[in-house]
């Protein structure tokens, strides 16, 4: 297992690396130079080229690379061009807001799909179970955004009930700090809620036709609880895999959720950044989330571990 | 049928979830009792990048700040007249180069520092030393500034120049403190009835009324600036009373939603914005002035309003909004007349990029602009280009376009034409010789040579102007003192009140 943990550990650090060169190479191919977007329509090229050698920008690219990433293994992630302010602060700021966005959208896809994934296992002989899986099939089709703006036209705008955007601080106000995230996290949960439904429900599935449930029943433990006992853990092996999947796709869909409800997020910074050709501060925020997303693969395969004895 | 399968499940399930939530959020909207403080909320579409104007670009920084937080000694009405604010008054001598500034006596910055002539001095010999905004160069035309005692202010300039005044009415013109600019990204010092209260990066700025104003005292006790990147997301806040104003509409076809007169009122007004279908002067075929002249008289102008942006703008013909003392309807030189447009092309068919920046007004209008063009037998192939980065790199500095539409939305900007690098490549060294001699003559020299000027840009079909932008505000009913023009830097929120 420590030898498992160490090789993974390593794999997680090489490919943070080989990250860090594709973004920067990704990024000084971005037509547009920030100086120039930086001055506007009353730039003189005098301006511009002073402003650059002030930015860096008139350096070679390696060298400009080697800086970030020697500052960046340092944890300084350097200034940004546009707000003359520190980008590690500004990042982690956002990182709060973004994890708690991504974080209960999960928790609503795991709340609806588990009990209705299993119950479409369950039942999958009759129409209610087949329902679900009809449901959940339209689910999938509808991308987080769309789903977003249909929550606010229903309750917001109409039903007048939640707010159709905007961010409360937690230390502010908790109950408008929930307020403001619930459409969101619905947002994010329902579509992701209806992939893991078909997920869970095949797995249960699978799960149900083993030999070892049909033992356990004729051992004489109900249906159900055969199912609990000895079912769940074995079908949360691929559900565990598609969750941590998931989560990566809910940080992009974050990205996307944050600009339809005007909240404060990494998606928020990192499209501004774009918009500005804030290249450092992009370079950052795309590194922040590939780390994230390594990083979550990684936990997902040491879960693997703990889950499937078979594994270790 | 499927789809109302969706409606219910999700209702049923918001449902659910708003109940468990509804005991822990009755914090946030239980306070419904306690007595009304007037506040309210505006909402913006580019946040500052930071809060220092001084050294950093961005129509949003003035927009936040000037005359709310930091005053000049003058500023522009809402007629664009230049009316006195710190000074009380001001006189030009006969030569017209010496300008004396009296000021109110009992000015006070948000710091406690009061507000004297040394920070006149300090303030404009700032601009030339600190300052790093190309704008600066408007003020290159004062020599000195001195004091002559606490409450006068003595401006001498190079030569005379009508510029100067206007200048000063802008955020050039804004008074710092000398003990308050040590973090002007963060924490503005300055003299107006608004102060810094607090800034959420990303969300918010929030205003709050300064309780030693030397002036009239605010209406309102605090106002927030919300800001918004998506237009819908703004709407949306609006009708569901997340804020009280829009500050700018980005698109004519929402207004429908406001319609509801016992809800919302709409307020149209005008800006500096004129809408510029650029033609390259340099490079075939603009560099013709028959085939410039034949796009003036192919564009049907009330039709393109009407069709691009649902008839809210006004036509104007040249380069001048009609709250400039020297604005003419140009809008008679070149009437909708296609059979002339086919005629000064001889029967040729041309073929031109049009390379806009994607952005709503001029998507909408390129869309209209190609089909008039098309019927003259211009072939223009319309290609969107990411505002601002793609587009200031290809046709702004690179000059590699055709035909370009965007919004000029600086003030009395009818110089970039004057300046034959720009991305219009427009050069006729009699149009700078009328600017010049404007600047350096009376107010009514000035005038009747800024009309001059404006008559030969359309004469010479420099551009074509499409329309003007119009300022068009939504905000509940009963919010009242909304600047109706955007023509100045600032949004105004001095006027600002809200009916019980």
């Amino acid at each position: 297992m420590t030898l498992y943990l160490l090789k993974r550990l390593a794999v997680l650090v090489a490919s943070t690396a080989v990250a860090g060169v594709v973004v920067f190479a990704f990024m000084a191919l971005l037509p547009g130079d920030p100086a120039e977007i930086a001055l506007g329509v009353n730039a003189t090229p005098e301006a511009v080229a002073a402003l650059r050698e002030q930015f860096g920008t008139d350096r070679p690219p390696v060298v400009q690379f080697l800086d970030w990433f020697g500052g960046l293994a340092q944890g300084d992630f350097g200034t940004s061009y546009v707000t003359s302010a520190p980008i590690g602060p500004q990042i982690s700021d956002r990182l709060g807001v973004t994890a708690v966005l991504v974080l209960g959208g999960m928790a609503v896809a795991v709340a609806i799909a588990v009990p209705l994934g299993t119950f479409a296992a369950v039942h999958h002989r009759n129409p209610l179970g087949a329902a679900i899986s009809a449901v959940s099939q339209i689910g999938i089709a509808i991308p987080a955004f769309l789903a977003g703006i249909l929550l606010v036209f229903v309750f917001a705008v109409k039903a007048q009930a939640l707010p159709s955007g905007g961010y409360v601080p937690i230390a502010d106000s908790p109950g408008e700090w929930l307020r403001s995230l619930l459409l969101p996290w619905l947002s994010l949960g329902l579509v992701q809620g209806a992939v893991l439904t078909r997920y869970v429900r095949s797995a249960v599935l699978d799960v149900m036709r083993e030999d070892y449930l049909r033992t356990a029943r004729a051992k004489g433990r109900g249906s159900t609880g055969a199912l609990w006992r000895h079912g769940l853990r074995n079908a949360s092996i691929p559900v565990v895999t598609v969750l941590g999947l998931q989560l990566a796709t809910l940080l992009i869909g974050a990205v996307v959720v944050e600009r339809v409800f005007v909240i404060p997020g990494l998606g928020d910074l990192l499209l501004n950044g774009v918009a500005g050709r804030d290249l450092l501060l992009v370079q950052g925020v795309v590194m922040v989330l590939v780390a994230a997303v390594l990083l979550i693969n990684f936990v997902v395969d040491v879960a693997y571990h703990l889950l499937d004895p078979r594994l270790r | 049928m499927r789809r109302i399968g969706i409606w219910i499940a999700t209702g049923g399930l918001l449902l659910a979830t708003a109940a468990c939530g509804g005991g822990s959020s009755s914090g946030g909207g239980g306070d419904a009792g306690a007595p009304k403080s007037q506040t309210l909320s505006v909402g913006f579409v580019a946040e500052p990048a930071n809060l220092d104007f001084t050294s950093t670009e961005g129509a949003a920084i003035p927009q936040a700040l000037l005359v709310n937080v930091y005053e000049g000694l003058v500023k522009l009405d809402q007629d664009g007249k230049i009316v006195p604010l710190l000074a009380e008054k001001w006189e030009v001598s006969p030569d017209r180069k010496t300008y004396t500034f009296t000021l109110h006596d009992n000015v006070k910055f948000s710091s406690g520092a009061p507000f004297t002539a040394d920070d006149v001095v300090f303030s404009l010999d700032r601009v030339k030393a600190d300052w790093k905004l190309k704008i600066k160069s408007q003020l290159d035309v004062v020599d000195k500034v001195e004091k002559k005692d606490d409450t006068t202010a003595v401006v001498t300039l190079k030569k005379p120049s009508n510029g100067f005044l206007y200048s000063m009415a802008t955020r050039l013109g804004a008074m710092f403190s000398r003990t308050g600019v040590s973090d002007l990204a963060n924490k503005p010092v300055g003299t107006g009835p608004y102060t810094l209260a607090s800034w959420r990066r990303g969300d918010s700025i929030q205003l709050a009324a300064n309780p030693s104003y030397w002036g009239t005292k605010p209406a309102l006790s605090s106002i927030t600036l919300k800001y918004f990147k998506d237009a819908t997301a703004m709407n949306n806040a609006l009708l569901t009373g997340g804020i009280d104003v829009i500050s700018s509409v980005q698109a004519p076809e929402s207004l429908q939603q406001f319609a509801d007169p016992n809800r919302f009122q709409t307020v149209e007004g005008t800006t500096n914005g004129e809408v510029v279908l650029s033609m390259n002067n340099g490079r075939p075929p603009f560099n013709d002035k028959k085939a410039r002249q034949a796009v003036r008289y192919a564009i049907d102008h009330k039709a393109l309003l009407e069709t691009a942006w649902a008839g809210r703008g006004q036509l104007i013909g040249s380069m001048v909004p009609p709250t400039d003392p020297w604005y003419e309807d140009r809008t008679g030189d070149y009437p909708y007349d296609p059979a002339k447009a086919k005629e000064l092309l001889g029967g040729k068919t041309l073929n031109v990029k049009m390379r806009i920046p994607n952005l709503p007004y001029a998507v909408a209008s390129a869309q209209v602009v190609k089909s008039q063009l098309a019927q003259v037998g211009i072939n223009a192939d319309i290609e969107p280009l990411e505002f601002p980065a793609r587009w200031l790199d290809q046709v702004f500095t690179k000059g590699d376009y055709d035909l370009s539409i965007i919004n000029h939305v600086e003030p009395r900007d009818m110089g970039i034409f004057a300046d034959k690098s720009y991305y219009f490549r427009y050069d006729n060294p009699e149009f700078g010789k009328l600017l010049a001699s404007a600047d350096s003559g009376t107010e009514q020299e000035q005038t009747e040579d800024l009309k001059t000027a404006a008559k030969l840009l359309s004469d010479d079909a420099a551009a074509d102007w499409l329309f003007l932008f119009p300022n068009l505000i939504v905000a509940k009913k009963g919010v009242t003192g909304l600047p109706k023009n955007a023509i100045s830097e600032s949004f105004d929120f001095t006027a600002l009140a809200k009916q019980q």
